[in-house]
C-alpha cells in the first residue's frame, strides 16, 4: 500500500532525522467544540466530528462518499424476510484500554442505546431492532420486528457505535474506543489531542498525533488560519474569506457537498401559513440565487425540495418556485392578502441563517410580507421553534443524511399533515425493489413542493481550508466527521 | 481656554451626529432596508462615499440610521437612570441614615457589584435580543450613578441655610427636595448625563456587537461591525467607518460633559485644572 | 472601629445572600432546557426525561436553589451539564488565564497611566498635557472591541508578529502564554489607562493645591521637587481605590476581549455556557465575580476608615 510505505518512510526519516521529513501531526481546527466525548448520548455533531471513525467505530461505517462499508463487521448476511441480519466481526479487535473487543460488547452497546432510559439522541435508528444475540464471539445476530431497508445505514451512524461496558463509566471523558488514534487530552474551551493507536486492528494511519482545536469565532478562525497556527480548518465558517485563501499559494480549499438542505421553514399550522396559496406565494418570493451569493458568497447548490441534489433519487424541481415576485403577489391577492402581513422570523445562530434571514426578509418585503426578526441562541431555538412551534418562519439546515422523512410527521415542528404523503413514506418503508423506491421518492419530492411545505434554498456546502501539502481528507461529509485514518502530509 | 474649545469640539461632533440621525428620517443616500447583492463589498467611491456592506448597501445610510439607534437607546436609557436614580439620591438624602437610606444605598452597592455587561447578556438572553431590552439593560446601571450622586449633592444641600429656612416655614421633606435640592443639583445631572449618555452608546454599540442590541433590518453602528468581523481583513472600510462614528460620538459627548463642567460648576474647575 | 467593621460585615453578608438570590431566580427563568440543547432536534420525549433526571433538574425551585448554595460554601460548585466535571475545577483551569489577563492588563495599564498622568500634571497647560489628556479622551472613548479588531488587523494579519488569538498554554512556557496574552491585554488595559491617567492628574493637581504644599513651595522646593516628595504619596489614595475597582472589571471586563481572541478563559466561559443552557455554570462563576467586586468594595471601605476616621461614621 501506498500509505503504508508512506508512514514506514516518515518513520525511517525520523530516526535518520534532519532533511525534508513529512510532518506526522496535524492540526485541525473545528467551529464547535464537544461538550463531552460519548457519541451515544448527544446529538452534538462535534462530538463525531472529533471520534468518528478516528476513536469510535460501528458495524459498518459511512464512506466519503456516503456509501455504506463493513466497519467492525467484516460481513454480513440478511435472511431473505430482511428480518435477520447476521454480522461477522473482524477478528483479533481490542478497545484503547487493552480488552477484546467481542459480541457481547456489539450487544451491550446495542441494547444500551434502545434501553428504555437511554439517552441516545437517535434512538429511532434502533426502533426496530427487537432483539440483539451474541451467536459466538465474532458472531452477532440482530432481529428486527419488521424488515427495514435502513438497517446497514442506521448502524453506520454516530450514534451506534461500538463501546466498552468497562469504560462507559467514564466515558463522557475518556473515550475509550476501537479506532485507528486513542484520546490522549482535552483542554476544555481549546483543544482535543488524539495520539495513534500503535495496537490498530486495521490499517495503521501516517499521522501519529492529531490536535482538534476549537474556534468558534469566524475572524479568529481566518485570523489562526492566516497565521498558520492550525493546519485544516474544517467546516470554515465564512465563505467570504475563500477567495484570500484560493489566492494565497500555501492553502488549498476544498469544497464538498453535505447532507445539509437549507430551508425556509414555514410553520404550516399557522394563519395565513395554512394557505397553500401563501406559502406558494413565497416561494417565488425568494430570490435563491441572491441568498447563496449574498450568504455564501457562492457557495451551495439551489434546490427545489427536501431532498440532496447528489443524490441519484434527486430531481431538480427548482423551476416550480422560480423567483418572479409579480406572481408572489398575485398569489398572495388571490388568497386574500393584497396588502401582505406581518409574520415573525426566528433565526438561530449559524451566518447561513442570520445571512440568509436577512436577504429573505428584504425579499419577502417586496411583495408586502413584514418580518419581524429575532436572533435566537440554538436552545432558545430549539425551545421556542422546534419544541413550542411558536414561530412563523425559521430557517435551518437539515443536516441529517436521507430525511424527508420527517414531512411525514405532522408533529414535526413544521407542522405538514398531509395523508398523501404519508402513505407513501409508509409505502416507501415497506418498499425494498430499487426502481419502485426512486418511483416513491420522486413523488415524494414532487408533493412537498408542489404544497410548498417549506421554502427550498439551497443544499449546504462544506468549505475547508488546508495547508497545500495535506492529503488524503474528506472532500464531502456525508455525515459530520473528520475522518483522519487517510490523512497524511506531502512535501 | 481649554474649556470652550473642548465644549466646542465636543458639540460640534454631537451635532454632527445627532443631525444625521435627524436628517435620516427624512433623507437617507440610499433605502437601508433594500438590498443589492450585487452592488456588494463595493469601495468607496463617488456614488457610494463610505463603500457598501456585504449586502451591497450603503454604509452612510447606513451609519446615519444607525446613529438613531445609538442615540435612542442610550438617550431612553439614562432617562432611566434618571427617573429612578434622581428620586431614590433624592430620598436617601432626605432621610439620611435611616433604614430607607441604608436600603437604598445597599441596593446601589450591590448593582454595582454585578459585572454589567454579563448582566446585559443574562436580561437578553432571557427575555430576548431586542433594542428595548438593551435599553433596559444599560438603563438598570444608571440608576446607582445617579442615585449617589445625588445624593452626595443633596447631603451638603441640606446643611446649607436656604434649605434650613425652608424647613423652619414648615415645608416637608418630599417638597424642599422638589423646590430647593432639586434645582440646585441639575447642573450636576446635566453633566452626568452626558458622560452616562456616551458611556450607553458605547454600551449599545458592545451589547449589539454580540448581537444582543437592535435586531435587523433595523442597522446599528455595533452590529456593522459584528457583521465586518470576517471581511474587514480585506475590506477595511467596513469596520474602520462605523468604528469612527462611534469613537467620534463618545468623544464628542465626552468632551461637552468636560466642556459642560467647567462651564456649569465652577466649584469643579479647581479640582480638573 | 470594631463597630464599623461588624456593621460593613453584616450588608456584606446581606449583599451576597441577595445577589445570590437574585442571580438563582435570573438563571432559573431562562428559557431553554439543557437537556433539549443536548439531545438536538431528534431527541424523544422519554430520553430527555431521563436526561433531565440525571442532570438534577427535576427537583423544585427551593431545593435546587438551598443546595446550591450549601455545596458553595463547601467549594462544591456543582457539575457541569455539559461537560459533566466540577464546576469548581471548571474554575479554576480558566482562573489561569483570566487572572493573569486581568493582572497584565493591570500592569499594562499602571505602567502607562502613572508616568503619563503624572507628566501631565507636572506640565500642567502646556502642550505636553494638551496632547495626552487628548490622547486620554481617545483612549475612553474608543471600543475596546473595535480597537481589538484593528490590532489584529495591523499586527497578526498583516506583520505577523502576534498569533491572532488562542492561549499558547502555561506548559509552552511563561513568555510564549505571556506573549498570547499581550495584544488582548492591550486592549482591555487602554480604556482603564486613560481613565487611570486622567485621575491621577487631576489628583496630583488638587494636592498640589493644598496649603502643605504651598509652604514647600514657599519654602523653597521647586513645583517637581514638590510633586515627587510630598503630593504624589498624598495623590496616590483615589488613584489606588481605581485600581482596585478596575481590578474587578477587568476580570469580568474580559467577556468580549476573550471572544474576540478566543482566550478560553471565564468570559468566554460564560458566554459559551449561556448560549448551552448550562444554567449551573453561569450562576456560579456570576456569583463568584459579584462576590469578588463585594469584597474589593468591602476592603476599600476598610481600609478608607483606617486611613480617615471620620469615614468610619459615614458620610
Amino acid at each position: 500500500m501506498k500509505l503504508m510505505k508512506f508512514a514506514a518512510a516518515s518513520a525511517l526519516a525520523m530516526t535518520v532525522a534532519g532533511g525534508a521529513l513529512a510532518k506526522t501531526d496535524i492540526t485541525l481546527a473545528m467551529q464547535l467544540e464537544p461538550p463531552h466525548l460519548d457519541p451515544t448520548s448527544a446529538a452534538a455533531g462535534a462530538i463525531d466530528s472529533v471520534l468518528y471513525s478516528n476513536v469510535f467505530e460501528g458495524l459498518t461505517r459511512f464512506a466519503e462518499d456516503g456509501s455504506i462499508q463493513p466497519g467492525l463487521a467484516r460481513s454480513w448476511e440478511i435472511s431473505d424476510d430482511g428480518l435477520t441480519y447476521t454480522f461477522t466481526l473482524a477478528e483479533g479487535v481490542t478497545f484503547h484500554d487493552g480488552t477484546a473487543m467481542d459480541s457481547e460488547d456489539v450487544k451491550f452497546s446495542l441494547d444500551r442505546a434502545r434501553a428504555e432510559d437511554s439517552a441516545n439522541a437517535q434512538k429511532a435508528l434502533f426502533d426496530s431492532i427487537a432483539s440483539v444475540e451474541a451467536v459466538d464471539a465474532q458472531t452477532v445476530k440482530l432481529t428486527l420486528s419488521e424488515p427495514n431497508g435502513s438497517m446497514l445505514f442506521n448502524l453506520a451512524w454516530g450514534d451506534a457505535v461500538i463501546v466498552a461496558p468497562e469504560s462507559i463509566e467514564n466515558i463522557k471523558q475518556q473515550p475509550v474506543g476501537t479506532g485507528a488514534f486513542t484520546f490522549e487530552d482535552w483542554v476544555q474551551g481549546d483543544s482535543i489531542t488524539l495520539k495513534r493507536n500503535e495496537d490498530y486492528w486495521g490499517e495503521a494511519p501516517a499521522l501519529e498525533e492529531v490536535n482538534f482545536k476549537f474556534i468558534s469565532d469566524p475572524t479568529a478562525g481566518f485570523a489562526a488560519m492566516m497565521a498558520e497556527d492550525v493546519d485544516v480548518f474544517a467546516g470554515y465558517p465564512a465563505p467570504e474569506n475563500i477567495p484570500q485563501f484560493e489566492a494565497d499559494p500555501r492553502f488549498q480549499v476544498i469544497v464538498g457537498n453535505t447532507e445539509g438542505e437549507t430551508i425556509l421553514s414555514t410553520n404550516n399550522k399557522m394563519s395565513p401559513f395554512d394557505n397553500v396559496k401563501v406559502r406558494r406565494a413565497m416561494a417565488h418570493a425568494i430570490d435563491r440565487q441572491a441568498i447563496i451569493d449574498g450568504a455564501m458568497f457562492g457557495l451551495g447548490t439551489p434546490i427545489g425540495t427536501h431532498f440532496a441534489p447528489h443524490h441519484p433519487d434527486y430531481v431538480d424541481l427548482t423551476g416550480m418556485s422560480d423567483y418572479d415576485p409579480e406572481k408572489a403577489r398575485a398569489l398572495l391577492a388571490e388568497a386574500g392578502f393584497e396588502d401582505g402581513f406581518e409574520t415573525t422570523l426566528k433565526l438561530p445562530p449559524p451566518s447561513y441563517a442570520r445571512r440568509g434571514g436577512e436577504i429573505i426578509a428584504a425579499q419577502l418585503r417586496e411583495v408586502g410580507i413584514e418580518t419581524e426578526i429575532s436572533n435566537l441562541e440554538w436552545a432558545q431555538w430549539l425551545e421556542q421553534v422546534f419544541k413550542g412551534k411558536d414561530y412563523g418562519l425559521t430557517i435551518v439546515s437539515h443536516t441529517e443524511p436521507f430525511d424527508i422523512g420527517i414531512y411525514a410527521r405532522p408533529d414535526y415542528y413544521f407542522q405538514y399533515d398531509s395523508a398523501e404523503f404519508q402513505e407513501m413514506n409508509a409505502a416507501l418503508s415497506a418498499e425494498s425493489d430499487p426502481e419502485k423506491r426512486s418511483a416513491l421518492l420522486e413523488d415524494m419530492q414532487r408533493l412537498i413542493a408542489e404544497d410548498a411545505v417549506n421554502g427550498y434554498l439551497f443544499q449546504l456546502a462544506i468549505p475547508t481550508i488546508a495547508k497545500a501539502g495535506v492529503r488524503g481528507l474528506w472532500e464531502n461529509a456525508p455525515t459530520q466527521a473528520n475522518d483522519m485514518t487517510g490523512v497524511y502530509w506531502e512535501e | 481656554m481649554r474649556a470652550s474649545r473642548n465644549l466646542w469640539l465636543g458639540g460640534l461632533l454631537t451635532a454632527v451626529f445627532s443631525l444625521a440621525a435627524v436628517i435620516s428620517f427624512a433623507w437617507v443616500p440610499y433605502d437601508v432596508t433594500k438590498l443589492d447583492i450585487g452592488a456588494k463589498l463595493l469601495s468607496p467611491s463617488w456614488a457610494h462615499p463610505l463603500g457598501t456592506d456585504h449586502f451591497g448597501r450603503d454604509i452612510l445610510s447606513m451609519i446615519m440610521v444607525g446613529a438613531r439607534t445609538s442615540i435612542a437607546v442610550a438617550i431612553v436609557a439614562v432617562g432611566i437612570g434618571m427617573a429612578l436614580g434622581v428620586p431614590l439620591g433624592l430620598a436617601a438624602a432626605a432621610r439620611k441614615g435611616s433604614l430607607l437610606d441604608e436600603v437604598i444605598m445597599r441596593g446601589n452597592d450591590l448593582i454595582f457589584a454585578f459585572p454589567s455587561l454579563l448582566i446585559a447578556i443574562m436580561i437578553t438572553a432571557v427575555f430576548g435580543a431586542s433594542a428595548v431590552n438593551a435599553i433596559i439593560a444599560i438603563g438598570i446601571f444608571n440608576i446607582p450613578v445617579f442615585a449617589r450622586l445625588v445624593r452626595g449633592a443633596a447631603l451638603s444641600l441640606w446643611t446649607r441655610d436656604f434649605v434650613l429656612a425652608a424647613r423652619v416655614s414648615g415645608k416637608g421633606p418630599v417638597r424642599i427636595s422638589a423646590e430647593h435640592i432639586l434645582p440646585n443639583v441639575t447642573n450636576l445631572l446635566i453633566v452626568q448625563g452626558t458622560i452616562q449618555f456616551s458611556l450607553g452608546i458605547l454600551a449599545e454599540a458592545a451589547l449589539s456587537y454580540v448581537g444582543l442590541g437592535a435586531q435587523p433590518p433595523l442597522p446599528s453602528w455595533g452590529r456593522m461591525l459584528a457583521d465586518a468581523q470576517t471581511m474587514f481583513s480585506f475590506k477595511p472600510h467596513l469596520a474602520i467607518f462605523p468604528g469612527l462614528a462611534i469613537l467620534l460620538t463618545v468623544l464628542g459627548l465626552n468632551l461637552m460633559g468636560d466642556g459642560l463642567r467647567d462651564l456649569l460648576d465652577p466649584r469643579l474647575r479647581r479640582a480638573q485644572r | 472601629m470594631l463597630r464599623f467593621v461588624l456593621g460593613r460585615l453584616v450588608s456584606l453578608t446581606l449583599s451576597l445572600f441577595v445577589a445570590s438570590v437574585v442571580i438563582f431566580l435570573f438563571v432559573e427563568v431562562v428559557p431553554g432546557d439543557p437537556a433539549a440543547y443536548m439531545l438536538g432536534l431528534n431527541a424523544q420525549e422519554d430520553t430527555l426525561e431521563a436526561l433531565r433526571e440525571q442532570l438534577g433538574l427535576s427537583g423544585t425551585l427551593w431545593e435546587r436553589y438551598s443546595s446550591w448554595i450549601l455545596g458553595m460554601l463547601q467549594g462544591d460548585f456543582g457539575t457541569s451539564y455539559t461537560y459533566r466535571t466540577p464546576v469548581a475545577e471548571m474554575i479554576a483551569d480558566r482562573m489561569w488565564i483570566s487572572l493573569p489577563l486581568a493582572l497584565y492588563a493591570l500592569a499594562l495599564s499602571t505602567l502607562i497611566a502613572f508616568p503619563a498622568g503624572i507628566w501631565a500634571a507636572s506640565k500642567r497647560g502646556s502642550l505636553v498635557d494638551t496632547g495626552i489628556m487628548g490622547l486620554t479622551q481617545l483612549g475612553v472613548a474608543i471600543p475596546n472591541f473595535w480597537f481589538a479588531m484593528l490590532m489584529v488587523l495591523i499586527f497578526a494579519i498583516n506583520l505577523r508578529w502576534f498569533s491572532a488569538g488562542g492561549f499558547a498554554g502555561w506548559e509552552a512556557g511563561f513568555w510564549p502564554a505571556m506573549k498570547s496574552l499581550t495584544l488582548p491585554a492591550i486592549a482591555l488595559a487602554l480604556p482603564q489607562a486613560s481613565i487611570l491617567a486622567r485621575v491621577m492628574r487631576s489628583s496630583l493637581l488638587d494636592t498640589l493645591g493644598e496649603d502643605y504644599i504651598r509652604t514647600a513651595r514657599a519654602k523653597g522646593l521647586t513645583r517637581a521637587q514638590a510633586l515627587w516628595r510630598h503630593a504624589l504619596r498624598n495623590a496616590l489614595i483615589p488613584v489606588l481605590t481605581i485600581i482596585g475597582l478596575q481590578f474587578s472589571f477587568l476580570i469580568a471586563g474580559g467577556i468580549i476581549i476573550e471572544n474576540v481572541f478566543y482566550l478560553p478563559g471565564l468570559g468566554r466561559m460564560i458566554f459559551q455556557s449561556i448560549a448551552a443552557r448550562d444554567l449551573i455554570v453561569v450562576e456560579s462563576v456570576v456569583m463568584l465575580l459579584v462576590f469578588a467586586v463585594i469584597l474589593v468594595n468591602f476592603a476599600v471601605d476598610i481600609a478608607y476608615a483606617v486611613v480617615d476616621p471620620r469615614l468610619r461614621v459615614r458620610a
